[in-house]
């Protein structure tokens, strides 16, 4: 172990091959995986929920998560075996050879601890000096300030970009020759998002680091790596250059997941993936993906398909690859871009909402106006804390606005949803964030579905089931999963059916608050899918907030963008998108990860100096 | 391999360890109660009747002997068990009504009536336990009533801050801001949307708290301050009978081993099931 | 929290407020934990009056049988009411309170109404027994049981940690008064190796240490399985937090990470669960000193309840509130003291 240097010479700093990890009990949650990586690149793994793709990270520091054994296959770094190796020295490599940033760098830092202290004590443990000097070093290195007075500080007084660069520091501080990265940007505002990835660019150019970045989002991977690896079922399915699998992906699932992925400025319908995701106890025997691939021939089911090799550097792992149609993206034809009558379905004016806690007032929004024609789609977008979601509150009676009117048909709401007359809220429908949370989970799917029927519309108790059938049909949902209870649907499901339940009144007024923020984006591209299609059969206005400008191009009609409570623009889709008038729309614009061509003033522009980041998040 | 091995190891044995303890319990607590409610029915003297001379030693006639008063052991043994364990589960009962109501109110409501219901809470959750007990007999007299009242009083305030807390997590949820946005009644969506899921809250917190009731109730009627001579109680015999417990050891080890087998038992069955819903007991046990 | 703030952010500022008042604003700016710990004795101190009426209107709201029970049952009505004149019983609740609360004020407890003599002088020298018994309990419960506890918390499922588990766990549903009356037997009874019985001639427990054994092994028994078992699910969770995952994946070696990065951040619960545990403490004494009749202040409530004697009851109650209240403002401010977040928003 000692005299060994600990920097990667010339070679692969990266070599993974035939990588087995199971649970417990046998099953695989990651298997036949082969990477390798060299010096100043980055390799992207991507994959959805379920596909392994942390638990391979992890297991580049030869590290698995209890209950997990690394029961197959072999980890190289820099030269050294990281499989078989006793705990101990596994503890000496990981932080020098390689090193993990984890994904929530709240979490992930010692609350009790001084930061200057938490970098001193990896260097510590490595028996490396942690003098004054290489704090401040450290700390330059990821362009935090490099004072005592930000080294004294602890976790909770720091931003989020703060922390992330932190714990990036914390990943450098001993100059490893690999660093893993898994989603180190999930839960960060777009802008400080850009300036973390602009960081990740320049350690991999200026320190000629090797990279693994993990992600769900291929947008990000996109403008990211250089090489890029999909996961699925536990699977590598393809693998190679990443213009060119993002340009023509082989693997059906690759393509599906390209062809679900929203994009501004290059507007397409997106399609999501049919079927779901299955657990890792319910694998099918031949090919993972084969139940929801629409190229599937009978040999797929019969076996696992080895990963090949086909021309121009890459691997997939299916045997109709060559029957992959290319990518064919179709213009939008969202539902909700003419207005169906000419007075305003809904009107809000000067609206002024308010955070009342002890100690302080924050407000949400000031002096709001704008309004929603019958069967129009409209964006509220904004980042976290621009006052979106609680406009939608306002609107839907469940937050109490400080000033400001909300008419419906030209009437006056009441500001309590339980003071409005039943018709308006019968008209007015919400659809919140959380599909763990939009569902009672002690009542039936076709009860929750059937309930607001029969309140709102008097329907009879049958009646109202009769109706939640056939919405489970319209929501593409099979009628028998009305008899479960939301605990065995997946997330994408779930806000299916509460879209269902919204739909059981039959409004006229959809409010969607990031309704498929928190779903893997196959499974975003099908509940919008299934949303357009409601649109346009029923007729509906659509209310759609939203901080990815992807997902509202391919929807909306019109488009506000809101900071820190204030309209900074409105006006169509095209005009807000294609030219801006608003600094704050340019920011945004120029930050939002692609897959093409970077926007005008893309990231690179848009990246601050880290301290520039904002202080800690005010509450939503 | 890495030392993983190491931890799977002892997934397993802390998984083995919570199935027998729990069974454990589970048996330990169905033969007490069992004695408790059906040993009446088997009792071969009255518990009350004097049958022989004091401090006996066991025979054919008195398979435990005789206690203090020349009571036989067996009968009142036998007879012994409801006072602790149906004033325990009483006053466990009466509480869970009382501080649920008191919690989903406070929990639910935005107006006064939250801070108002809660700071009258805290002065109570403020007196020592025990404390309480002793004061109220003091007051009102040594009575089973009292007693019940008592130990329902210590529970209150504790059962409403946690009902309380899990109404107020539960009130953000999505579905039930999706109730109000509906306009669902106040009463509906207390009782169909937040009250069947907190059902979880209360079993978790139910069983340690009936532990803390029947070590009350125990311990105010060892002192003779709860059931009243001459009826039989466990604890109340084990402090009659402690002066002849050289000659007598029956008369004290029984009941001592009965009531130590019941709470054992109730506290083992309350660790398993916590440990199922993924949590433990000590959780239960900081919150009081 | 805006940037440029000092670490411990006592003089952090919130943005667009004007500078300090002069006088008492400024100084509540600049020692915002001297703020915190005045506000939580004054809540306390009303906390404690609010139990003070909780006490009197709990022994005294029943018209009282304290006349008769120092006359006897065979009293006349008429020497009841004299009786009851002298006692000041006759006068209105809201006076009796006014007249009990003025004169504990002032140092007078009233006087037992079983034998007359000033409630000061009999629970002062039971005060200072009462203390030596829980302050050896105390000393030798919490450091033992903390580091068992810690011991246990940090390889959930190990050997350390079935064993003391399960131990701990039947040892805190065992009632203490019938532990104390095993020991007893073993001990007393059986082996003759200690006293049965605390009676004391004359000098208390520091002469005669003897006595203190019993109790003192009851009260460590049953306070150590709690302490154990609170402290071990404190550790365990902090073992299982992400930033202890994230110290292991960065090459922090185990021991390290146990005692630098984990035991900090258990720092505060342990505190929490010494306090519920002296809490604990404070109620268990008056069973485990009735058992053994030891002379301190638990064994002389007990009395006082069973002969009615109210002044002692009061005065004992109102005490042990006191010092119950007293123990979670302690452990609120050493709370605030250990634990960054909230030092640095006091």
């Amino acid at each position: 172990m000692n005299g060994e240097p600990l920097r990667a010479g010339p070679g692969p700093v990266l070599q993974v091959s035939d990588l087995r990890i199971e649970l417990g009990n046998g099953l695989p949650v990651v298997e036949d995986v082969d990477l390798s990586l060299t010096r100043g690149r980055i390799l992207g793994i991507v994959g959805e929920s379920g596909s392994g793709k942390t638990t391979t990270a992890l297991a580049l520091l030869g590290y698995t998560r209890p209950g997990a054994r690394l029961a197959a296959g072999s980890v190289v770094v820099g030269g050294r075996e990281l499989t078989g190796r006793p705990e101990a020295e596994l503890r000496q490599l990981r932080g020098t050879l390689v090193s993990y940033v984890p994904q929530d760098p709240g979490t992930a830092l010692n609350p009790s601890m001084r930061i200057g202290v938490q970098l001193a004590e990896v260097l510590r443990a490595h028996s490396l000096s942690a003098t004054d000097q290489e704090i401040r070093t450290a700390l330059g290195r990821v362009l935090l300030p490099d004072d005592v007075e930000f080294a004294r500080r602890f976790p909770h007084q720091l931003s989020g970009g703060q922390q992330q660069r932190v714990a990036i520091a914390m990943a450098l501080v001993c100059q490893p020759s690999l660093v893993v990265m898994d989603e180190p940007t999930t839960g960060l505002d777009v802008v400080t998002q850009a300036s973390v990835l602009a960081e990740v660019r320049r350690l991999r150019d200026q320190l000629g680091l090797a990279i693994v970045y993990v992600s769900h989002n291929l947008a990000v991977i996109a403008e990211l790596a250089d090489e890029l690896a999909v996961m699925y079922a536990g699977r590598i399915v393809e693998q190679g250059p990443t213009a060119e699998v993002l340009s023509t992906p082989r693997h059906p699932y690759s393509r599906g997941l390209v062809a679900s992925i929203p994009d501004f400025l290059e507007r397409q319908q997106l399609r999501g993936i049919p079927g779901v995701a299955v657990g890792i106890e319910s694998r099918p025997p031949g090919c993972a993906f084969a139940p929801r691939c629409p190229q599937r021939v009978a040999a797929c089911e019969e076996a696992v398909p080895a990963l090949t090799a086909i021309p121009g550097g890459r691997l997939v792992r299916c045997i109709e690859w060559q029957r992959t149609p290319p990518l064919a993206p179709v213009p939008p034809q969202p539902a909700g871009l003419q207005a169906l009558g000419p007075a305003p379905l809904l009107e809000v004016r000067s609206l002024r909402a308010v955070h009342r806690s002890r100690v302080s007032e924050v407000v949400a929004a000031a002096g709001v106006s704008f309004s929603v024609a019958a069967g129009e789609t409209v964006a509220l977008v904004g980042e976290s804390g621009s006052g979106k979601t609680t406009i939608g509150r306002c609107i839907s009676g469940l937050h109490r606005p400080a000033a400001g009117q909300i008419l419906l048909d030209g009437k006056v709401l009441a500001a309590d949803a339980s003071a409005r007359p039943r018709e308006a809220r019968r008209r007015i429908q919400i659809i919140f964030q959380n599909p763990y949370d939009s569902l009672n989970p002690k009542h039936r799917v076709l009860d929750e579905i059937a309930r607001p029927a029969q309140l709102l519309l008097g329907l009879s108790r049958t009646a109202a089931e009769g109706n939640a059938r056939a919405l489970l049909e319209r929501v593409q949902l099979s009628p028998g999963i009305g008899r479960r209870f939301p605990a065995e649907l997946s997330g994408g499901e779930r806000q299916r059916v509460a879209i269902a339940r919204a739909l059981s009144a039959q409004p006229s007024l959809l409010i969607c608050d990031e309704i498929t923020s928190a779903l893997d984006v196959s499974v975003q591209a099908t509940v919008l899918e299934v949303l357009a299609q409601l649109q346009a059969d029923l007729g509906l206005a659509v209310l759609f907030i939203s901080h990815d400008l992807g997902v509202v191009a391919s929807i909306a009609g019109r488009v506000l963008v809101l900071e820190s409570g204030v309209v900074r623009e409105h006006g169509s889709l095209d005009a807000v998108l294609g030219a801006p008038r608003h600094d704050y729309t340019r920011r945004l614009i120029g930050a939002a990860p692609r897959l093409g061509q970077p926007a005008p003033g893309g990231p690179m522009a848009a990246g601050a100096r880290a301290a520039d980041d904002p202080g800690p998040e005010p509450v939503r | 391999m890495i030392a993983v091995g190491q931890r799977l190891g002892a997934q397993r044995r802390l998984r083995f360890a919570r199935s027998w303890s729990g069974r454990i319990g589970l048996a330990l607590t169905v033969s007490v109660v069992a004695v408790a409610a059906f040993g009446p029915l088997f009792a071969p003297h009255a518990p009350t009747a004097l049958v022989g001379p004091a401090y006996a030693a066991p025979t054919g006639q008195f398979p435990l002997g005789t206690d203090e008063l020349g009571r036989d052991v067996l009968s009142r043994v036998l007879d012994g068990g409801r006072s602790v364990i149906g004033y325990a589960l009483l006053a466990t009962a009466l509480a869970y009504v009382v501080g649920a109501g008191i919690g989903l109110v406070a929990g639910y409501t935005r107006s006064l009536a939250d801070p108002a219901l809660m700071r009258l809470m805290d002065v109570l959750l403020a007196f020592p336990p025990f404390l309480l007990l002793l004061v109220l007999t003091t007051g009102f007299g040594s009575s089973p009533a009292v007693l019940v009242l008592g130990v329902m009083s210590i529970h209150v305030p504790g059962i409403a801050r946690i009902i309380r807390a899990a109404t107020i997590e539960t009130r953000g949820r999505g579905y039930v801001e999706a109730a109000a946005a509906r306009g669902e009644s106040r009463r509906a969506i207390l009782l169909r949307e937040i009250l069947p899921n907190i059902t979880g809250t209360v079993v978790a917190d139910a069983a340690p708290r009936l532990t803390v009731s029947i070590l009350l109730v125990a311990s105010l009627n060892f002192l003779g301050l709860g059931v009243q001579p001459p009826n039989a109680d466990w604890a109340l015999m084990i402090s009659e009978n402690r002066p002849g417990m050289t000659i007598q050891p029956w008369c004290v080890a029984v009941p001592a081993l009965l009531i130590i087998g019941l709470t054992v038992g109730v506290n083992l069955l309350a660790d398993a099931v916590a440990r199922a819903r993924g949590t433990s007991i000590d959780e239960e046990l900081v919150r009081r | 929290m805006s940037v440029g703030t000092t670490a411990v952010g006592w003089d952090a500022e919130p943005s667009g407020q004007h500078e300090p008042r002069a006088g008492t604003g400024a100084w509540r700016a600049r020692h915002p934990l001297a703020v915190f710990v005045l506000r939580r004795v004054a809540v306390g101190l009303l906390l404690l009056f609010a139990l003070s009426v909780l006490v009197f209107l709990g022994t005294q709201i029943l018209p009282g049988d304290a006349a008769a029970s120092i006359l006897g049952r065979n009293a006349t009505p008429r020497a009841l009411a004299i009786m009851n004149r002298t006692l000041g019983l006759d006068k209105p609740l809201i006076t009796r309170y006014g007249l009990w609360i003025s004169g504990i004020l002032h140092g007078d407890l009233g006087r037992s109404l079983v034998s007359g003599e000033p409630v000061s002088s009999i629970i002062g020298y039971r005060i200072v027994n009462t203390l030596i018994l829980a302050g050896t309990a105390s000393i030798i419960m919490i450091p033992l049981a903390v580091a068992l506890g810690v011991l246990a918390g940090r390889k959930p499922g190990g050997a350390v940690d079935n064993v003391v588990s399960s131990g701990s766990l039947a040892m805190i549903a065992v009632p203490e008064f019938i532990l104390g009356t095993l020991l007893i037997y073993l001990l007393a009874v059986q082996l003759h190796w200690l006293p049965a019985v605390s009676v004391v001639l004359s000098g208390g427990p520091l002469t005669n240490p003897k006595i203190l054994v019993l109790p003192v092994l009851t009260l460590v028994i049953v306070g150590s399985a709690y302490i154990i078992r609170m402290v071990r699910a404190g550790i365990g969770e902090v073992m299982r937090s992400d930033y202890i995952e994230m110290a292991r994946l960065n090459g922090v070696p185990e021991r390290r990470i146990v005692l630098r990065h984990a035991l900090r951040n258990a720092l505060a619960p342990t505190v929490q669960v010494i306090a519920l545990t002296l809490q604990w403490l404070v109620g268990g004494l008056f069973i485990v000193e009735t058992v053994f009749a030891y002379p301190g202040i638990g064994a002389e409530l007990v009395q006082a309840v069973i002969a009615r004697d109210i002044p002692v009851v009061q005065s004992v109650a109102l005490l042990t509130a006191a010092v119950y209240i007293g123990i979670n403002i302690l452990a609120d401010v050493l709370i605030v003291l250990l634990v960054p977040k909230l030092r640095t928003a006091a």
